[in-house]
């Protein structure tokens, strides 16, 4: 192996000496050769592997999302009918997951339950990705008057304990769907702005981006062809750790009953279900299903999120 | 090329061959309720085809007054004239166009490219920008491009930046740089962070490029021996001031300047028999926040008298081309003493004890 290395080296390196441009130093060529010799070579070990539980968490994370899109194609009885015939049933080959105390097939209302929760956790969080992180993207690389003002702002959100804040608007303003997405995307809003125009004000004075301003490139170019590159790995981790702790929250929500309106499954509002009038003693099956899918969620996001920004981040990926 | 003669009122000698003006530069920063002084009333003129040579020590202001130049750093006050153009006056758009004329190379070579972008892209970047071409002209041109600086075009395009050596993003910058089809590369220490081997590589690359593009430089470094070299010129800056302004043989033969003294006593000598008395400079740069009164550099200068701390000395001709800020500056050695070396103004409270050049260096 080494020696293959070695004559295709010097191989290059002879014929990069042959055809060198005038004024050239050829001893730089032929370090210049050797380097990307190896490099190509190198390219896949350089790498680090993602390994088997990166892939486990991705598959359990498409599952969940898989299923929760073609939920209504899948062969499961209505969530929400009640079989009084099949109270408590625990698992067996008619409801493969039980049922609840009100005789509700379990694996449907799971199923349809991860709706709720993706919907909250992943719509939340990619609208204030969008929001939050355009805004933080423009605030960390202009500065100024704009910067202090949106900085404020965000604290100002922040100061607010987030979950008391959700309770109390969604007490007042109703808990659908639709509602609790948009309370979580604004609260989510000055999270996602922080990390963002942390890391946009980390790149806006690079050498680079001054390098594009002498060149004659406008703000906008700036903003999205050399700072956007750079954030993107660090805004989509920390998106998905994010919307790991919006799918809580939604579940916290649930526990107090100010989620999504009874009985539309939710994995927060099966959670509360499973622990309310002595359920948990009567039937575990109705909170361990829920809190086991949304645990293995969570491990799972949390991973994929830590492995995207190893993979990613150029200090840690080749350095 | 100059048919923006718009408002030509250029201080320097003879108009027509300068390309860049540095009138009164001031640029400072406010910490707080400081102010950091970090450039302080700067004056110099690049004639077209030189290559002059900014040096001082670190954080005397040096880098400062190269990012004014291009307006990426805007001055507190002072302007940048570039062919007849005031750099501060311009409209945005039109300042977007013009410093495209004007290109930097900075000392971290690894920055100053974007690492999530492939080197064609990054050397095609002032083409992309201004929609030069076709995106085959395009890429013939960045082919070109990159083995003009000594890249394989091949082997390096689809490549990140992180996969090169400091030497090679230099030259992949160089490249980018002159995409922009330049008239003026303002080189930022481009040396000072690559192995010495390479530096040699490195500025031999800048000479040929040069010469094949018909470039002006403004080449700014601390290090004495790589300035004289590649300059035509060289001033010399000390805490946000020029010291000292000269051809650069002159400036090596008979410097005038104490601190350029010194400067030149610390390149350090590589043969060990020819021991020189070192009179390493003692103290450290003064805070740019609060500067010296008078001449900046009395602090560490061993020849300061009662009145360097009073006045501050202007930069004046000592010989023809040959600018000092001192007022006793050191006249001696072989040429240029053309016997200027009366204090200005106040010859009469002139002290007692001359002082007279101690190196009688070749």
């Amino acid at each position: 192996m080494p020696d293959d290395r070695e004559l295709s080296n010097t191989h290059a390196g002879a014929q990069l000496l042959s055809d060198r441009v005038p004024g050239s130093a050829a001893f730089d060529e032929l370090v210049v050769s050797r380097q990307s010799e190896s490099l190509a070579s190198d390219d896949i070990l350089v790498k680090k592997p993602l390994g088997f539980l990166f892939w486990f968490a991705l598959s359990w994370v498409g599952l969940v999302v898989i299923l929760a899109l073609i939920a209504n194609l899948l062969p499961l009885p209505n969530p929400n009918y009640q079989n009084y015939s099949a109270i408590n049933a625990p698992p067996s080959i008619h409801h493969l997951l039980g049922t609840d105390d009100l005789g509700r097939d379990l694996l449907s209302r799971l199923i349809f339950g991860a709706r709720v929760s993706l919907v909250v956790g992943f719509v939340s969080v990619v609208v204030g990705l969008l929001i939050g992180g355009t805004l933080g993207l423009i605030s960390g690389y202009k500065g100024g008057r704009l910067d202090s003002a949106l900085n404020a702002g965000s604290f100002v959100l922040l100061a607010f304990p987030a979950i008391v804040a959700v309770i109390a608007i969604v007490a007042f303003w109703g808990h659908s769907l639709f509602k609790i997405t948009v309370i979580l995307t604004v609260a989510v809003i000055p999270l996602l702005y922080r990390v963002v125009r942390a890391s946009s004000l980390s790149f806006a004075n690079r050498d680079f981006v001054v390098a594009a301003r002498t060149m004659g490139a406008t703000s906008g170019r700036i903003v999205f062809r050399e700072i956007l590159p750079n954030v993107i790995p660090a805004a989509v981790s920390f998106g998905l750790i994010t919307a790991a702790g919006v799918i809580v929250v939604e579940g916290s929500l649930a526990f107090l009953g100010l989620s999504v309106a009874l009985p539309t499954p939710s994995w927060g509002n099966l959670i509360a279900n499973g622990a309310t009038n002595g359920n948990l003693q009567i039937n575990p099956y109705i909170m361990l299903w829920p809190v086991l899918a949304m645990f293995l969620l969570l491990l799972s996001i949390n991973l994929i999120g830590d492995r995207v920004r190893q993979r990613f981040d150029v200090r840690e990926g080749l350095l | 090329m100059s048919d923006h003669s718009t408002n030509s009122e250029i201080a320097a000698p003879s108009a027509e061959d300068v390309v860049l003006t540095a009138d009164n530069l001031v640029v400072e920063f406010r910490s707080g309720h400081r102010t950091v002084h970090a450039v302080s009333g700067v004056s110099f003129a690049v004639r077209r085809g030189e290559t002059l040579g900014l040096v001082g020590e670190s954080g005397c202001g040096k880098s400062t007054t190269g990012r004014a130049l291009v307006q990426v750093q805007a001055p507190t006050s002072g302007r940048v004239v570039y062919q007849g153009q005031d750099l501060g006056q311009l409209s945005r758009r039109k300042l977007r166009q013009v410093r495209t004329k004007i290109q930097m190379i900075f000392q971290d070579p690894i920055s100053s490219l974007n690492p999530r972008r492939r080197v064609r892209d990054i050397v095609a970047e002032p083409l992309t920008i201004w929609r030069r071409g076709t995106k085959k002209e395009r890429a013939a041109q960045v082919r070109e491009m990159l083995e003009a600086v000594g890249i394989d075009p091949d082997a390096a395009g689809d490549r990140r930046p992180q996969e090169f050596s400091g030497g090679q993003c230099q030259r992949i910058s160089i490249a980018r740089a002159l995409m922009a089809d330049p008239d003026l590369l303002i080189c930022d220490e481009p040396v000072s962070a690559l192995d010495v081997s390479v530096q040699a590589q490195i500025l031999n690359l800048l000479a040929d490029l040069k010469e094949k593009f018909g470039l002006t430089m403004v080449f700014i470094a601390h290090d004495l021996a790589v300035v004289k070299n590649v300059s035509d010129r060289v001033a010399v800056m000390y805490l946000g001031k020029l010291v000292e302004v000269a051809g650069s043989d002159d400036l090596y033969r008979a410097a005038a300047h104490p601190y350029t003294e010194a400067l030149l006593a610390s390149i350090p000598e590589p043969d060990p028999d020819h021991a020189t008395d070192h009179k390493a400079l003692s103290g450290e740069l003064p805070s740019p926040l609060n500067p010296p009164s008078g001449c900046r550099f009395r602090t560490r200068c061993p020849y300061a008298q009662a009145l360097c701390a009073e006045q501050e000395p202007p930069l004046r001709d000592i010989a023809p081309g040959h600018q000092v800020a001192c007022h006793f500056p050191l006249v001696g050695g072989s040429v240029g003493d053309s016997a200027a070396a009366t204090p200005l103004e106040a010859s009469g409270v002139r002290p007692s004890p001359d002082p007279v050049p101690v190196e009688i260096d070749v």
